[in-house]
């Protein structure tokens, strides 16, 4: 559905332009309806399409969930028996692939396409169709990279899938070529939403709204875009040396040609690093949100916030080589590496504090979604600290490949990064769905997310510095060691611990099960929130805003809610969201237009998918893929962004009707 | 276009500064001859292309590095001097940075709306990349017939891998060029023409600038 | 942002001082003399100067079509932070890389 049909002033019906059948293009008939399936395939709407990434990534989230309770299940007896040693690789190796690339960075987008329209005060995104066309990739190389489960075996490489090791020879199922090109297509996903997203972050804000009065979320996400724009080419350049030696029989990696397996490691890590902030950038976004409407204050020191995130996705470019201490670099690169990685700790250390300060002096609500920040901010914090003892290269050697890394990189991850989205799911919920998710569950949840996560990840640490290597897929009692110290003991407490973690996520699922059958209606505002997303109804209105809102400050939501008393100083109250939401409904803008919907954003998904799989299975299917993705770009660059009447059924009889032609989009 | 850029003023579209556009236009009376006005005043689909274009500098720069790294590796197989024929490949970097000029006449002249000479210069240019093509799978060829095949030694697979997704790179703008020519003529495109034909110039010159540098790096200095 | 002000000047701004066709043609007959003389190496022996001048010469070549060719000389701030972050990006990743391998020594 792409036109709001409002009374029109009669001026605009002379000036309606001379729209024919020819000019829409289409071998087809464009897609119009705006209910059942269609309307979500092939949709181009910011809404539906985050709402989509965040089905997707909830369901992998799932997926690799169960993947980890089966790694921890194997390890919480001696000599377990759950996975064979080869089921174990694929196991460790698919979990990490599945939680960053179709977990982690697909809710990332969820929220980023959801909220940066509304934040940002616009209507959809710059390039409507390139939004859907990024979904669908980022679908096709989820579904090929977990086709690998039922076609031979999946890719048991490990998620940084290091050469040699993923070579031919030491790894010979299908298993890495459908991990290289799912992540391949996944990632050309990213990218095509990444240039749309800084499109839109920089050119379609809101008027008034300058960079400096933008919410800290969408800073985040600019600086993850950025990231992600810059990086994304690095790993396509390892997945096509890593495609070309495998299924083509290139060189790169053969070490008895000369190669260099460092290679790998350097292209992998180049983009490796960067993809960390990638990960919890738009978490540090979503609590610095969360944060001050809880807090009833505003951020303190936004300018420091937002250019410390920015240099830290800069920085960030700068230190991929710790990764690599252990591999004999030379003492010049591990120096340099080293201080720049310490360096990092410090525009970090700025938004902690910033955050504490912050709560400090607030009247603090501590509802769900800002337990959930706070629980971000102690542990993300516990979890750098033990990453600036990796930035110390000496320690750092003692550490490498150790389940100290693991607990580490959890810390920050599970403990950061998860916590942060938690806590922007209670805090949107109401936003998107129009329902409260209930508080009592979501406390249970909580409590048993952080219990859960320590008991798993807080005994790992230990384990990492008695020496138990990460990736080990069995132990033994004979060699556990004795006292404090045992290994029995400590790989129980974490498979324990994992329990108790996926019984607090199964209660967050339970949660939104019941919000969607009982869940009371939420109201308007009910945070008492600060950004421009809660200036409409919830959900918001398929073209977001009534009347697009002019921005005077920073949180202008916020300070059309309060204003300063001239006398008292204070924030006094003088409207409250409902009348705010009244007054936009009140004076709509007329002829809202849209973009329309489309096939060919998932067409050409289908033949970049049908390629992907062509490499594994020969040159005939590729061809085919080719042929679909050629066809398919020619139906997306000739048909303009707005369906013509008679593509719509019934057809829309001529008139009032908007019609306008957006560029290529 | 006119009557396009009329109606889209009388428009709100779902980008958020049209509204301000309109009021604009309407109390001065100026055209701005665009129904989308952004926050920074800049195309939309030029900083997409922009951004592409600085993406894609990390691409080739990656496939530069690797086979930098390996050029000298030479287990087997013939080395670079002994097959490389700089004097064809020469001619070939030239008819490519031809290209980029006729590619330059073609935005000239589609910013003049002279859509002849856009046409024209548009099939010139693309000519000129499939003489470049050509001369590739002709030089490929060549490479192969002299025992320099693309699983010889890590000199081959990262040679034929570099010079191969740059002529992949040409091969798509020329059909993206052809394709274009083919739209103009049958008038059925959908937005700004002169400006498509400028970002498609965009890519070709890039591809032409990535082709610079692979020509001096890979063939005249010796490995 | 100052948009009202700006968008009004857009269509005309980013064309305003564009290449003349006669400009143009001068550039590439610069590109291709020094095409030649990059040739010219192959050919002749230049001793030391070998690699500082075809150095030279790519990168010349190489601001030269990004500049007047691609008009970025002529462009928008933004335009020439967006490519030349990328641009600046890879080149020290990838010297660095290259550095770790002890490429240049």
């Amino acid at each position: 559905m792409a036109i709001i049909e409002r009374p029109a002033p009669t001026a605009s019906v002379s000036l309606r332009a001379p729209v024919t059948p020819a000019q829409s293009m289409g071998i087809v008939r464009r897609p119009v309806t705006s209910t059942g399936w269609k309307s979500w395939v092939f949709t181009v709407d910011h809404k539906k399409i985050g709402i989509m990434y965040g089905v997707f990534a909830m369901f992998f989230f799932i997926v690799g969930g169960v993947e980890a309770l089966l790694i921890r299940l194997q390890l919480a007896t001696p000599d377990g028996k759950i996975l064979s040693a080869d089921l174990y690789n694929q196991m460790f190796t698919m979990h990490a692939t599945t939680m960053i690339f179709l977990f982690a960075m697909p809710m990332a987008a969820a929220f980023a396409n959801y909220f940066l329209p509304l934040q940002l005060g616009a209507r959809d995104v710059a390039f409507p169709r390139l939004n859907a066309l990024g979904l669908w990739l980022l679908v096709a190389g989820g579904l090929i990279l977990n086709a690998s489960w039922f076609l031979g075996g999946a890719a048991d490489g490990g998620w940084f899938m290091y050469s040699p090791n993923s070579g031919p020879v030491f790894s010979p199922s299908n298993g890495v070529d459908f991990w290289t090109l799912g992540v391949q297509i996944a990632g050309f996903g990213s990218l095509i939403g990444s240039i749309n997203l800084i499109v839109t972050i920089l050119n379609m804000r809101a008027p008034g709204m300058t960079l400096m009065k933008m919410p800290v979320f969408c800073w985040m996400i600019l600086v993850v875009q950025f990231l992600l724009v810059f990086s994304l080419p690095v790993i396509t350049v390892a997945l096509v040396l890593l495609t070309f030696q495998r299924s083509f029989g290139a060189t790169f990696f053969d070490v008895a040609q000369g190669a260099d397996p460092l290679l790998w490691q350097h292209l992998f890590w180049i983009f490796g690093h960067p993809e960390v902030y990638v990960l919890i950038l738009p978490a540090f976004g979503i609590i610095s949100e969360v944060l001050p409407t809880f807090s009833r204050k505003p951020l303190f020191g936004y300018p420091f916030v937002v250019f410390s995130g920015a240099s830290i996705g800069l920085v960030g470019f700068g230190v991929w080589s710790h990764h690599m201490f252990a591999t004999g670099l030379g003492p010049i690169s591990v120096a340099a590496f080293s201080i720049a990685t310490m360096a990092i700790a410090i525009p970090t250390g700025v938004k902690i504090f910033n955050w504490t300060l912050t709560m400090w002096g607030g009247k603090i609500w501590y509802s769900t979604a800002m337990k959930f920040a706070i629980g971000l901010i102690v542990l993300f914090t516990i979890g750098g600290l033990s990453g600036v003892t990796h930035a110390v290269a000496p320690s750092d050697t003692q550490q490498t490949d150790t389940y100290y890394i693991v607990a580490h990189f959890h810390y920050v991850l599970f403990g950061g990064m998860v916590f942060g989205l938690f806590s922007g799911f209670y805090y949107w919920w109401p936003k998107v769905f129009g329902k409260m998710l209930n508080e009592k569950l979501g406390g249970w949840n909580f409590w048993l997310m952080v219990i859960g996560m320590n008991m798993t990840f807080g005994p790992m640490h230990i384990l990492g510095l008695q020496g138990q290597p990460r990736r080990m897929y069995v132990w033994t009692e004979a060699r556990a060691g004795e006292g404090f110290f045992n290994f029995g003991f400590w790989n129980r407490v974490a498979s324990f611990g994992s329990l108790i973690l996926a019984i607090g996520v199964l209660l967050f699922l339970i949660n939104v099960v019941h919000t969607t059958r009982k869940g009371k209606p939420a109201p308007l505002d009910p945070w008492d929130a600060r950004t421009l997303e809660w200036i409409t109804t919830s959900p918001p209105k398929e073209h977001n805003f009534d009347r697009i809102p002019v921005v005077h400050h920073l949180d202008d939501f916020f300070h059309r809610k309060y204003q300063e008393d001239a006398t008292t100083g204070a924030m006094v109250q003088i409207a409250t969201g409902e009348q705010l939401v009244r007054d936009e409904e009140a004076n709509a803008d007329a002829h809202i237009h849209l973009p329309s919907p489309s096939y060919w954003p998932i067409a050409i998904a289908i033949g970049v998918g049908t390629l992907g799989m062509g490499v594994v299975y020969g040159v005939p299917i590729m061809i085919v893929g080719v042929l679909i993705i050629l066809g398919s770009s020619f139906g997306f660059v000739l048909e303009p962004s707005v369906a013509d009447d008679i593509d719509y059924d019934p057809p829309m009889s001529g008139g009032q009707e908007t019609k306008e032609l957006a560029p290529l989009g | 276009m006119t009557h396009r850029c009329l109606v889209a003023k009388k428009r709100k579209s779902w980008h958020p500064l049209d509204d301000v556009a309109v009021l604009t236009s309407h109390d001065t009376g100026h055209d701005t001859g665009n129904g989308h006005s952004t926050s920074t005043g800049l195309s939309n689909n030029k900083m997409a292309m922009w951004l592409f274009l600085g993406s894609e500098c990390l691409l080739f720069g990656g496939l530069i590095s690797t086979y930098m790294l390996y050029r000298g590796r030479i287990t087997q197989g013939p080395r670079p001097s002994q097959i490389f024929d700089i004097p064809f490949t020469s001619v070939s970097s030239f008819v490519l940075l031809m290209s980029s000029l006729t590619m330059v006449l073609a935005v000239t002249s589609a910013q003049r709306k002279d859509n002849e000479r856009t046409k024209l210069w548009l099939t010139i240019t693309a000519l000129l990349g499939a003489t470049f093509v050509g001369g590739q799978v002709y030089e490929f060829t060549a490479f192969y017939n002299e025992g320099l095949g693309f699983t010889t030694n890590l000199f081959s697979s990262s040679f034929y891998t570099l010079t191969g997704f740059h002529g992949v790179h040409v091969t798509v703008g020329v059909i993206m060029l052809l394709s274009l020519r083919g739209i103009i003529s049958a008038n059925k495109d959908t937005g700004d023409r002169a400006e498509v034909v400028e970002l498609i110039g965009l890519y070709w010159h890039f591809v032409d600038i990535v082709w610079i540098i692979i020509f001096t790096l890979v063939y005249l200095i010796p490995a | 942002m100052n948009a009202t002000a700006t968008d009004t000047h857009e269509q005309h701004d980013s064309h305003a001082p564009g290449l003349s066709d006669a400009t143009a043609i001068k550039i590439a007959l610069i590109l291709a003399a020094m095409t030649a003389l990059e040739v010219s190496t192959y050919y002749v022996d230049f001793g030391a100067f070998f690699m500082p001048v075809l150095m030279v010469l790519m990168v010349v070549k190489f601001f030269t079509v990004v500049s007047y060719f691609m008009h970025l000389k002529f462009e928008h701030q933004m335009f020439k932070l967006l490519f030349y972050t990328g641009l600046g990006l890879a080149l020290f990743v990838y010297f660095v890389a290259l550095a770790t391998f002890k490429f240049f020594s």
